[in-house]
């Protein structure tokens, strides 16, 4: 654990649940290259303000996660790139956004920024005006003749979010897939800035509508860390319920429109009725069909309604009565016998690299589940059964959320009898503080950092999953046919706009 | 096994008749209604293009559960189509985010008359919780029809796309 060490080595800089390390730019540039020589050490996030690079990582063996930070120096610093690939794209979003250049980075194209603001360096305090017109994006090349592009998006055929695929293609062959996005940025970060936890929360509530529990758990979780305040016991069970809901709701319309992508469409009806069952349960217990808002700073904005219990009771028993035949989606007899199997891989080397999490690091054999390292109430009363597979491919992603699908029930079922009595939230008091959150949406770990000033935040990340999973969805992409491509995109599911910020 | 889902489902009826909250009669008439407001205006189903502004994508969500059973637009003829030369209306969702202005308008260009454009949801409405950033700013279209919530249910957006219809009749 070179590259953890040398982090270890420097100077603290208090933060909660774990001190911030504070790198000399020396110490970094060492730390840079010692993480090539560091597999276990795994690159989650990175960030900035207008002086500082931040970078979040962990050792899934060691329940703690590290924040390292470094000055920025004449507006450069050393990138991470070279030894974890992923962190050529939070490299050219800190481009964007601050103007930090990374040195020796992999990448230096621009990404969030399309040149259609009405300034560059939006979040640097020293925000350049723009003065050239937007230019065309340049797309990586591929060597070859007979070379064709399918170009899609950033409005695609469907409803799906703003993004845009450029497929360099041999025939019916993906040579090489690429995925430009920024097109949902909307400026989230900057909002952040000067607002309460309370008022800020409900944009970490809108950073990726369909984890918009998770982010809103990690959110109020790194606020909570940063003011020492814990919700109460009966806030975090229901926190957690709601989260599991959620991964419920998701896991049935991911798998589903698997199904509906591959031509099974009376599996694909029946889970899309599973999908609307369970958001009319968490309408009827908490008020909101995807509970957006539900989670506040200091633990949930309203307690469980009185037939909540019962009404999410009959979505599972639906699910139940399907889940036999449901597993058995891809056997001989299925509807989608075989068709994925084989498509889309991400190898084990690709997952671990990647730090991919969720189901999609999780049917690679990176079993990472953050409920359970680092952990989080109440998941330390309630055991998470971990499903892990190691195909790697569409099929085994399947797999995986159909198996977690069981696992999410029978939490609810736990947790739903033995609701802690008492306080549903607690008042944060208006401090400073830096803090961390995370919590396990259904597409994976979710994380927070915060610095809160006299209460008010000075600066904040978030960041989903999907970043670590771009990468992975780029190469899943490739040597596979194209009419294979909305399958394995489907399987990964990233979030743009959980990337756009 | 197989026998007993047949004989069940024969049984049963269909699904979208059984759910609630909505009460699924609000649905049904919702959609019947809206269905004959679109042929009458068109002549044929009407076309709808999702085009994303910088949701957080809990739009798309709900706009997704249009097609589950329980709501089952195709029933009506209303169909999600793939292309602005095939939409009727295009259904923007999202704050308006700067990046998206130039497809914005180059997808209404391509949208035969008759068109509308509905702004679908709180932040295509008037930026919602995003007011004040710098990533977003005013449509390069105008809105034909506003519906509001954040997300809107199926059941208002069905509403909606309602108003939209009876409004031009």
């Amino acid at each position: 654990m070179i590259a953890g060490s040398l982090i270890r080595s420097a100077a603290l800089v208090p933060a909660h649940p774990w001190p911030r390390r504070r790198l000399p730019g020396e110490l970094w540039a060492t730390m840079a290259a010692a993480l090539a020589g560091t597999p276990g050490l795994d690159l989650l996030a990175m960030w900035a303000d207008e002086s500082e690079v931040y970078a979040l990582l962990l050792d899934p063996a060691v329940p703690e996660a590290l924040v390292a930070s470094v000055g920025v120096v004449g507006g450069a610093y050393a990138s991470l790139s070279r030894a974890r690939p992923v962190a050529a794209w939070f490299d050219r979003m800190i481009h964007d956004l601050w103007g930090h250049v990374a040195d020796g980075g992999v990448d230096q194209r621009p990404w969030l920024d399309h040149g259609v603001w009405p300034m560059h360096r939006p979040m640097s305090g020293r925000a350049a005006a723009v003065s050239i017109p937007p230019q065309p994006p340049e797309f990586l090349p591929v060597d070859g003749q007979d070379i064709h592009q399918l170009a899609l998006g950033p409005i695609r055929a469907g409803i799906i979010e703003a993004g845009h695929w450029r497929l360099q293609c041999d025939g019916e062959t993906v040579l090489r897939a690429e995925l430009r996005l920024g097109y949902t940025h909307k400026g989230t970060l900057g909002l952040l800035r000067g607002k309460s936890a309370r008022a800020a929360a409900r944009f970490a509530a809108r950073l990726s509508g369909d984890a918009t529990v998770a982010h809103a758990i990690a959110f109020a979780r790194a606020a909570e860390a940063a003011t020492q305040t814990p919700a109460p016991p009966r806030a975090a069970v229901l926190r957690a319920i709601m989260a599991e809901l959620e991964r419920l709701a998701n896991h049935c319309g991911d798998v589903g429109a698997i199904c509906e992508a591959a031509g099974a469409v009376a599996m694909a009806a029946r889970l899309g009725l599973h999908r609307e069952q369970v958001l009319r349960a968490s309408a009827e217990a908490f008020g909101h069909r995807l509970m957006m808002d539900c989670v506040i700073p200091g633990g949930v904005v309203g307690d469980i309604a009185p037939g909540g219990a019962v009404a999410i009771g009959r979505a599972l028993d639906g699910i139940d009565e399907d889940i036999d035949e449901i597993r058995r989606f891809d056997e001989p007899g299925g509807p989608l016998a075989g068709r994925l199997v084989g498509i889309g891989r991400i190898d084990a080397a690709l997952a671990q690299g990647l730090a991919a999490g969720g189901p999609v690091g999780r049917a690679s054999g990176r079993g990472h589940d953050c409920r359970l390292v680092p952990g989080y109430a109440p998941y330390d009363r309630f055991e998470v059964e971990p499903v892990l597979l190691r195909a790697g491919d569409v099929d085994a992603r399947v797999r995986v959320r159909v198996g977690e699908l069981a696992v999410a029930m029978g939490l609810v079922r736990r947790m739903l009898p033995g609701l802690p009595d008492g306080a549903v939230s607690v008042a944060l008091p208006p401090g400073s503080g830096e803090g961390l959150g995370w919590a396990e949406a259904f597409r994976g770990d979710c994380w927070c950092w915060l610095r809160l000033e006299s209460g008010l935040i000075s600066s904040g990340f978030l960041a989903d999953p999907s970043w670590r999973h771009l990468p992975a969805a780029e190469q899943a992409a490739r040597d596979g046919e194209v009419g294979d491509f909305p399958l394995i995109e489907r399987s990964i599911n990233l979030s743009c706009s959980g990337i756009d910020l | 096994m197989a026998w007993r889902r047949l004989a069940s489902n024969l049984l049963r009826g269909p699904v979208g008749e059984a759910m609630e909250p909505p009460p699924p009669q609000t649905v049904l008439a919702l959609s019947q209604r809206l269905e004959a407001a679109a042929r009458r205006r068109l002549g044929h189903g009407l076309g709808l293009l999702h085009v994303d502004a910088g949701s957080c994508n809990g739009c798309e969500l709900e706009l997704a559960a249009l097609g589950n059973v329980v709501y089952d637009l195709e029933r009506f003829g209303l169909r999600f189509v793939a292309s602005p030369r095939h939409a009727d209306v295009l259904l923007v969702t999202g704050p308006l985010a700067r990046n998206m202005h130039e497809a914005i308008g180059r997808a209404f260009v391509a949208t035969a008359e008759p068109k509308w454009v509905v702004a679908l949801g709180d932040c295509a409405v008037d930026f919602g919780v995003f007011k004040g950033s710098y990533a977003i700013g005013e449509s390069p279209v105008a809105f034909d029809l506003t519906v509001r919530g954040c997300p809107p249910a199926p059941a208002q957006i069905l509403e909606g796309l309602l108003a939209l219809l009876e409004a031009n009749r």
